[in-house]
C-alpha cells in the first residue's frame, strides 16, 4: 500500500512536466498585455491633466512618451513559431523520467522510514497490556492516577517500574504514595526504602534505613530489607555487623539465586567466610536417601509455589520454580509455570526476555 | 503510513523544484515555448506535494504520533488542539517547511493568475522561484528534517514552550512568512527581468501586486508580533529592537520603498534600477532575517535552533542568492535604458528621496542588528544596541520622511512646485500645530510626546488633503461628489488610508509618553491608582487548563467609583517542561489600555505586580490595520486588472463587459 501511494506520487510528478512537454503550445501572439498596459497609462495621464495632477505641457510630453511605448508594442513583430524542436522535448522528457523516480527514489532510502508505521496516541492506549509497550503503560497509568490520585494500587504498580527506568524521583513519590494511602507493609516498606537509596544514588539514607527496619520487623524472613540493612552498616563502617547481616542472609537464600553469589562476594570483599550454610543445607538433602531427598525438594518447591500464587511479582521466584520442575520431570507443571510468570510479569519486557529465554534453554517454547 | 508519504512527497517536491529550475530557463533561452509551458503544472504539483507533506506532519501533531522527534520535541498529548496545529509551525524544523509551503503557493499563484503575462518572463520567475524553493528543500531534508522518526516511541512529548502556546502563534508566523516569502516573488521577478532583459513598465505591473500583498502581510505579520510580544511577554512593551524583530523591519522597510517604486515604474517607466535594486534587497533581507532568526546565532525566544550545520547551509544559500542576483544586477543595470524623465521637485522625484531615507533607515537597522553579532564574532566582546541607538538613529531619519509624506502624495509628475504644494497642505500644519498648542496646554508633559503627536495629526490630515480636493473641489453637490468617489481609482483611496495609518501608529507612539508604570506588591483587597483608574485586586484564586495550572489574580478596575472592567492576569505553570509564563491582564478603555502582570503569587496571596497605563496605545497596532487596508484598497484597483479584461474581450463574451 505504502508504495502504491509512493509510485502514484511519482507518476503524478513525472505527468505534470511530460504532459505540457507533450501539448502544442500556445501560438505566440502580439504583445497585448504592452498595448493594453501603455492605453491604460495615456488614460491615466488624461485623468491626472484633469485634475490637474500634471502641467498641461509635462502631459503632453509624457503622452508621447506612452505613446511611443504603445506603438512599439503594437507593431513588435510576432515572434516566429519557433521550428518544432521533437528532439529537444524527446531529450527533456527522457532526462524527467530518468530523474525525478532515481532522485527521489535513492534520497528517500537513505533518510525515509518506510518499515516504521504510524504511532498515533490513541491507538497505542488501546493496544492489548500483552503488546503495550511499557512507556506507554506508564503513561496510561499516570493519566488513571491525575484522574483518581487515591488509587494507591497504581502507586504501587509504578514505584517499582519507575525504579526500573531510572525515575528514581518518581519512584519516591509513589511508593510514598503507595504507603500512605494503602498502610504499610514489609513490601511496602521495602519498596520506599529502596527508592529512597535510589534517589540518593545509592546511599542508604537514615529514612531509608528507617523505613527498612521497619520492613525487617514485619516480615524477618524478607530478604531485600537485610540486603539494604547489611548495605547501611557498611557504609555506615560497622563491617561487622555488614557481616553479620549479609551472612544469615546468604544462609537463607535459594541455591541459585545470583544475588546470593554477589553477596558472598561481597562478604568476601569485606574479610569474612561466604556462608557455609547454603551447602550444608545442600548436603543435608544430599544425604537423605533417594525418596526423601525427592519429598524434601518438593516440599519446598510446593511452598515456592504457593508463595508466587499469592505474589507474582518474583521474577527469580518463577525462574527457580521452572527449573525445579524440570528437575522434577514434572513437564507440564513447569510449562504451567512459565505461563503463569508470563502473565504476572506481563509488564516487565526485561523479565519476560529472560523468561523466554529459560523457556528456550529447557527447550519449553511454544 | 501518512508520515512516510508526507515524507516522501516532500523528497518528491524537491525533484520537481530541480527540474523546474532547469527546462523553463532553457526553454526562454532556446525560445522553446514547450519548454517553458512545463513551468506552470510544475509548480502547481510543487506546491500540491509541500501541501501534503504539510498536511502529514499537521496530522502526526494532532494525532500525537511520537515516533516523530519532531512531535516528540514540541507537543504534548494533553495540549488543546489548536496549538497541536499551531505547534506544527512553531519549531525550527515546522516552521522551514511552512517557509516553503508559502514559497510554493506564491510560485502556484503565479502559475495561476498571470496567464497574460509574458510567457518567457513568467517561465523565468517559476524557474527562480523554484531555485529558492530547491535550495530550501534541501536544507530542510538534510539539516532540518520534520519527518525524522523513532523507533521506539516515547509515551509522552515534551510541550511545546509556553510562550508559543497562544492565539497569536496561530497567526503572527503564517502573516509574517506570507510577507517575507512573499517578497520572493518580487526577486523572482527582479532575477527573470534581468535574465530576460525585459525591465520596463509591464514587468512592474506585473510585479505591483506581488509587492502589494507580501507588504500587506508583512505590515499585519509584524504589528500582531509585537501585539503577541505585549501580552505574553509581562513586561508592556511592544517592540523592544530584539535582532528578530529588526530581522522584520527590515525587509519591511525596503518593501515599502518597493511598493512606491513600482507604482512609478509602472506609470512612468521611471526608477528601473531602483524598482531592480530594491526587488532584490528586499528578499534578500528577508533572507538574511531567516539567517538570523534560524541559524542560532542570537539567542532570544524567537531562536528555537542551534545546530551550527544549519547555520553554515543557510548562510550557503544567502551567499548564493544575495551575491549572484547583485552580480546580475551588476551586470545588467549598465544596460538600462533611460525612463520618463522629471525634474527634481516632482512627484518622482519625492519618491526617490523616499527611496533614499527608507533605505538609510533599513542601513542603521542592519548595522544595529549586525554590528554587535560581528563585534563579538571577531573580538568575543558582547555588546547590546538597543532602544538609545535607534532612538538616536532611526527617529531622526523618520521624522522627515513623515513631514515629507503628505507633499509626496500632493506633488504632481515630471515637475512639481514646493510652494504650492504647501499652501495646499496648511489645512494639515495648522492641525497639527493647534492640536500641539491643545495637549501642550492640557497635558503639558513630555515635549517629545507633544511635538510627535503634532506630526502624527499633520500625517492623518496631510493623507486625506488630496483625496479631499479631488473629491470636494470646485462647486459640488451629492451627486457630483458620490459620482467623483466612483470615479476615482482605488489607489488613491489605498494611499491616503495606507499613510494615515502610519499617522495613528504615530499617535499612539507618542501617547507612550503620558502614560504610567508602577512595580508594587499587593496584598489581596488592596487598591492602587493608575492613570485615571483605581484598581482594586481582590484574590488569587488556583486554576487548571489542559496542560498547565495557573493562578489568576482578579482585579477590579474602577473610575470615579464605578467599576469598568475587570481583568484577569495570571502566572501559569505548565509542568511538561517545567516552565511558568505570564498572562498579561489587559482592559481596553476607549483606545488605551490598563495592563497588569503578576508575579511569585506568596503562599498569602500577596503578589508582585508590575501595572501600567498606556494612553491610546491600540493606536499603534490599528495604526497597522489601518495600513493594511490601505494596500487591501490599492489591490483591488481596477488597473491590476487591465490583463485580465483584455483577455475577456477576446475569449468574446456573450455580453460584452462595460469597458473599463
Amino acid at each position: 500500500m505504502l508504495w502504491l501511494i509512493f509510485a502514484l506520487l511519482t507518476a503524478a510528478a513525472v505527468i505534470s512536466v511530460l504532459w505540457p512537454l507533450a501539448k502544442t503550445p500556445r501560438r505566440a501572439g502580439r504583445d497585448e498585455i504592452g498595448v493594453a498596459l501603455y492605453k491604460a497609462q495615456l488614460a491615466g495621464i488624461e485623468r491626472d491633466e484633469a485634475q490637474s495632477l500634471v502641467a498641461p505641457e509635462d502631459a503632453q510630453a509624457a503622452k508621447a512618451e506612452a505613446a511611443r511605448h504603445l506603438m512599439a508594442a503594437a507593431e513588435a513583430p510576432v515572434e516566429p513559431a519557433p521550428a518544432a524542436s521533437p528532439k529537444r522535448v524527446w531529450l527533456a522528457s527522457v532526462a524527467v523520467l530518468i530523474f525525478v523516480p532515481a532522485l527521489s527514489m535513492s534520497l528517500y532510502a537513505i533518510i525515509g522510514h518506510p518499515e516504521l508505521p504510524d504511532a498515533p496516541f490513541a491507538a497505542r492506549l488501546q493496544t492489548s497490556p500483552a503488546h503495550m509497550d511499557l512507556a506507554v503503560a506508564v503513561a496510561k497509568i499516570e493519566a488513571h492516577l491525575a484522574q483518581h490520585p487515591d488509587d494507591g494500587r497504581g502507586y504501587e504498580v509504578l514505584a517499582p517500574v519507575y525504579l526500573h527506568m531510572g525515575r528514581a524521583d518518581d519512584a519516591v513519590l509513589a511508593a510514598r504514595e503507595a504507603l500512605r494511602l494503602l498502610g504499610a507493609t514489609a513490601e511496602r516498606n521495602a519498596l520506599y526504602g529502596e527508592a529512597l537509596v535510589s534517589a540518593a544514588n545509592g546511599v542508604v539514607t537514615a529514612e531509608a534505613k528507617q523505613s527498612f527496619d521497619a520492613a525487617a520487623a514485619k516480615d524477618p524472613s524478607a530478604a531485600k530489607p537485610r540486603f539494604f540493612l547489611g548495605l547501611a552498616a557498611e557504609q555506615e563502617g560497622d563491617k561487622a555487623r555488614a557481616r553479620e547481616i549479609w551472612g544469615k542472609l546468604v544462609a537463607e537464600a535459594p541455591q541459585d539465586a545470583t544475588w546470593a553469589q554477589v553477596l558472598r562476594k561481597r562478604i568476601a570483599a569485606l574479610g569474612g567466610e561466604p556462608g557455609e550454610s547454603q551447602d550444608r543445607l545442600a548436603a543435608t538433602i544430599e544425604a537423605l536417601p533417594e525418596a526423601g531427598r525427592l519429598s524434601a525438594i518438593r516440599g519446598m518447591v510446593d511452598g515456592l509455589a504457593s508463595r508466587l500464587a499469592q505474589n507474582g511479582q518474583d521474577l527469580e521466584g518463577w525462574l527457580r520454580l521452572v527449573r525445579s520442575y524440570m528437575v522434577l520431570h514434572e513437564t507440564d507443571k513447569a510449562r504451567a509455570a512459565l505461563i503463569d510468570a508470563k502473565r504476572n510479569l506481563a509488564g516487565d519486557p526485561n523479565a519476560i526476555a529472560r523468561i523466554e529465554a529459560l523457556a528456550r534453554e529447557l527447550g519449553l517454547e511454544g | 503510513m501518512i508520515v512516510e508519504t508526507g515524507h516522501y512527497a516532500l523528497v518528491l517536491a524537491l525533484a520537481l523544484a530541480l527540474v523546474n529550475s532547469i527546462l523553463p530557463v532553457w526553454g526562454s533561452i532556446a525560445r522553446d515555448r514547450r519548454l517553458m509551458a512545463v513551468a506552470p503544472p510544475v509548480a502547481l504539483m510543487g506546491f500540491g506535494l509541500v501541501a501534503y507533506a504539510y498536511v502529514a506532519l499537521t496530522t502526526a501533531h494532532v494525532v500525537s504520533d511520537f515516533s516523530l522527534v519532531n512531535v516528540v520535541e514540541n507537543s504534548h498529548s494533553a495540549k488543546p488542539l489548536i496549538y497541536k496545529i499551531t505547534g506544527v509551525w512553531g519549531n525550527h524544523e515546522g516552521s522551514m517547511l511552512l517557509w516553503v509551503l508559502v514559497l510554493s503557493l506564491f510560485a502556484a499563484a503565479v502559475a495561476l493568475f498571470s496567464r497574460s503575462m509574458p510567457q518567457d518572463l513568467r517561465a523565468n520567475v517559476l524557474a527562480v522561484q523554484s531555485w529558492i524553493a530547491a535550495a530550501f528543500l534541501l536544507f530542510i531534508l538534510l539539516t532540518s528534517n520534520p519527518f525524522a522518526r523513532l523507533a521506539e516511541a516515547p509515551a509522552e512529548g515534551n510541550d511545546l514552550n509556553p510562550l508559543l502556546q497562544d492565539p497569536g502563534l496561530a497567526i503572527h508566523p503564517p502573516l509574517l512568512y506570507l510577507g517575507y516569502v512573499g517578497l520572493s516573488i518580487t526577486y523572482s521577478f527582479a532575477a527573470a527581468a534581468l535574465i530576460s532583459g525585459r525591465i520596463d513598465a509591464v514587468f512592474a505591473r506585473f510585479v505591483r501586486p506581488w509587492t502589494l500583498i507580501a507588504w500587506i502581510s508583512l505590515t499585519l505579520g509584524i504589528a500582531m508580533g509585537s501585539y503577541w510580544a505585549y501580552y505574553t511577554l509581562g513586561w508592556g512593551g511592544f517592540w523592544f529592537w530584539d535582532p528578530v524583530e529588526n530581522a522584520s523591519l527590515m525587509p519591511w522597510l525596503a518593501a515599502t520603498a518597493l511598493l512606491h517604486c513600482t507604482a512609478v515604474m509602472e506609470k512612468r517607466e521611471a526608477l528601473k534600477i531602483w524598482t531592480i535594486f530594491l526587488s532584490i534587497l528586499a528578499f534578500s533581507l528577508s533572507l538574511v532575517g531567516t539567517f538570523l532568526v534560524r541559524s542560532g546565532v542570537l539567542t532570544s525566544v524567537h531562536a528555537f535552533a542551534s545546530d551550527p550545520t544549519r547555520g553554515v547551509f543557510i548562510l550557503l544559500i544567502l551567499v548564493i542568492f544575495i551575491g549572484g542576483s547583485f552580480a546580475l544586477f551588476a551586470l545588467r543595470a549598465g544596460g538600462l535604458k533611460q525612463g520618463g524623465l522629471f525634474a527634481p521637485v516632482s512627484r518622482e522625484g519625492a519618491l526617490v528621496l523616499n527611496n533614499l531615507l527608507l533605505t538609510t533607515c533599513c542601513a542603521t537597522v542592519f548595522i544595529g542588528t549586525l554590528y554587535p553579532l560581528a563585534l563579538e564574532a571577531v573580538t568575543g566582546e558582547k555588546i547590546s544596541v538597543g532602544a538609545p541607538f535607534f532612538n538616536l538613529t532611526f527617529v531622526p531619519l523618520f521624522i522627515p520622511l513623515f513631514i515629507l509624506m503628505p507633499f509626496g502624495q500632493l506633488l504632481p509628475w515630471k515637475r512639481g512646485d514646493l510652494a504650492g504644494v504647501a499652501q495646499r497642505l496648511t489645512v494639515a500644519f495648522g492641525a497639527g500645530l493647534i492640536f500641539m498648542a491643545l495637549l501642550a496646554a492640557w497635558r503639558g508633559g513630555p515635549a517629545v510626546s507633544v511635538i510627535l503627536s503634532g506630526v502624527a495629526l499633520y500625517v492623518l490630515a496631510g493623507s486625506f488633503v488630496d483625496l479631499g480636493r479631488r473629491l470636494f473641489g470646485g462647486d459640488i453637490s451629492a451627486s457630483i461628489v458620490s459620482q467623483r468617489v466612483r470615479c476615482l481609482p482605488r489607489h488613491a483611496f489605498g494611499t491616503a488610508f495606507a499613510h494615515a495609518g502610519l499617522g495613528v501608529t504615530l499617535l499612539g507612539l507618542a501617547a507612550t509618553g503620558w502614560g504610567a508604570e508602577k512595580i508594587i506588591s499587593l496584598k489581596p483587597g488592596e487598591r492602587v491608582e493608575i492613570g485615571p483608574y483605581e484598581l482594586t485586586f481582590e484574590s488569587v484564586v488556583p486554576g487548571n487548563g489542559p496542560n498547565y495550572s495557573e493562578l489568576v489574580g482578579r482585579t477590579v478596575i474602577g473610575a470615579k467609583g464605578a467599576v469598568v472592567a475587570t481583568i484577569e492576569p495570571a502566572t501559569r505553570f505548565y509542568p511538561a517542561r517545567g516552565m511558568n509564563r505570564s498572562e498579561a491582564g489587559i482592559a481596553t478603555l476607549g483606545f488605551g489600555q490598563v495592563y497588569m502582570s503578576i508575579a511569585d503569587v506568596a503562599a498569602n496571596g500577596v503578589v508582585n505586580a508590575r501595572i501600567f497605563w498606556k494612553p491610546l496605545v491600540s493606536l499603534i497596532w490599528i495604526g497597522a490595520l489601518v495600513m493594511a487596508f490601505g494596500g487591501c484598497l490599492s489591490l483591488s484597483d481596477r488597473s491590476f486588472r487591465v490583463g485580465i479584461a483584455r483577455r475577456a474581450r477576446k475569449a468574446q463574451v456573450p455580453s460584452p463587459q462595460p469597458a473599463e
